[in-house]
């Protein structure tokens, strides 16, 4: 006989399923006025924010190359200088958090942002730009968590995307530029060009 | 300044539901296939969005009488559910938003895509939100939500439950679940309770009648404690990091 463990197991994830925006996201599930202040709604960022205004459009598309509809995404993310808000120096305009549904005839979201800066590793050294995200949807039974990195930004030395065996799998994480300040980012759940998802 | 609680232990996949499972359909087309990629956290995933007291509304943790703002009582069986959001090292978790949503009594949801037959109740949104006290301890008062018809395989039912969504204070630790009955018969043949392979994991969502809490007259009260994610402790936890 060994003495026990002074330990407990982390509650099992459900899916959020089809009706997660009534309680996320109000207004999106045609319940406008149910709370007076919806978090994340209005993006991650305040007016005033230092750095460059960024917007990231995508979809999210399951195995059949279908866009979800009725994906809720939740976002991450450090301010210009790459200070995580809640950090000394933080930018005050910058809260990092944002909940975005995808639109409900076409899929497609959009995250309208500053772009972060390179943040700190565990251990020294630096982590390339990048953005959290969280997807949850029906069908989705523990919520992924995935990251958006940048196709103009130096990624060679960043310690995630080092991880990454198959390095063709790399381009699921790297948002590509179209325009000045815009970029697309597309997530697959399954299928050909699988998002790397992530688990630490 | 936030201080480094050291990395997030890793999570352990058993105790969590595969992507994917026939049973749930949904999920088919919905699960990645290729393993995640194992890496140990970084600051990213260590910090996270912190929320005080002023997003709550006045009448936030209260279902009963939030979509009315306490004008008129939505209809149903009254509960009181409460419990203690703890981590993996059972230590509590002050301070952190839990989010619930749920069905009306009737088994209908508020939402503009549920079409179910049920009535919808005027004086029932379906929608709350509370922070944990100090002591990582939280309640809220609802009405019993209906068990309800899905489609999935012809004729599934979803149990009675109430759905969870908690964000601990680091974004890795996000987790979203739901909190089922105690004696109710559908949770054992509910698909989407059965992603869940771990039968002491399964019973860890099923909140259990807590007649201490009730109050006479008034409400039954139930009682969920859910755990998230712990950090990996290297020291005492009264030592300083490093010392």
């Amino acid at each position: 006989m060994v003495q026990k463990l002074d330990r407990l197991v982390e509650t099992a994830s459900q899916t959020a399923g089809p009706y997660v925006h009534i309680g996320c996201m109000p207004t999106y599930a045609g319940n406008a006025g149910a709370l007076a202040i919806e978090i994340g709604t209005d993006g991650p960022i305040l007016d005033g924010a230092k750095g460059e205004i960024i917007e990231i459009s995508g979809e999210v598309f399951d195995g059949m190359g279908w866009a979800l509809r009725d994906v809720m995404l939740e976002c991450w993310q450090a301010d210009t200088a790459g200070v995580y808000p809640g950090q000394d120096g933080a930018d005050p305009a910058v809260t990092g958090f944002a909940r975005i549904g995808a639109d409900s005839d076409t899929g497609i979201f959009t995250l309208r942002t500053v772009k972060p800066g390179a943040t700190p590793a565990r251990g020294g050294g630096k982590q390339a730009p990048h953005i959290l995200l969280w997807l949850t949807a029906r069908g989705i039974n523990t919520g992924l968590q995935t990251r958006i990195y940048f196709e103009d930004e130096d990624n060679s030395a960043d310690p995630v995307l080092s991880r990454i065996e198959q390095r063709p799998r790399v381009e699921t994480l790297i948002a590509k530029k179209t325009a000045e300040g815009k970029y697309t980012f597309n997530i697959r759940l399954q299928g050909e060009g699988e998002t790397v998802f992530l688990d630490m | 300044m936030t201080t480094d609680l050291g990395p997030l232990i890793p999570r352990n996949r058993d105790a969590h539901p595969p992507a994917f499972d026939t049973g749930y359909k949904t999920s088919v087309s919905r699960s990645p296939k290729w393993p995640l990629l194992s890496m140990e956290s970084t600051p990213s995933e260590e910090t996270g969005p912190r929320f005080g007291h002023s997003v709550l509304g006045e009448h936030d943790n209260n279902l009963i009488t939030n979509w009315t703002q306490g004008k008129e009582l939505a209809v149903g069986e009254r509960i009181l559910v409460h419990g203690r959001v703890l981590d993996e090292n059972a230590r509590p978790v002050p301070h952190t938003l839990v989010e619930v949503w749920q069905a009306n009594a009737g088994g209908r949801y508020r939402h503009k895509k549920d079409a179910y037959f049920a009535p919808l109740d005027p004086n029932f949104g379906g929608c709350g939100r509370t922070i944990t006290d100090e002591d990582g301890y939280y309640e809220f008062l609802t009405v019993r939500p209906g068990a309800y018809p899905w489609m999935n395989r012809g004729n599934d039912w979803r149990p009675m439950h109430i759905h969870f969504s908690v964000f601990g204070h680091s974004f890795g630790q996000r987790l979203i679940t739901q909190m089922y009955f105690e004696g109710d018969p559908l949770i054992d043949i509910c698909p989407i309770v059965k992603t869940v392979k771990d039968r002491s994991q399964i019973e860890g969502l099923v909140a259990a009648l807590d007649l201490s809490k009730a109050r006479p007259m008034d409400f039954l009260a139930y009682k969920f404690d859910i755990v998230l994610r712990g950090r990996r402790q290297t020291r005492f936890e009264n030592k300083l990091e490093g010392m």
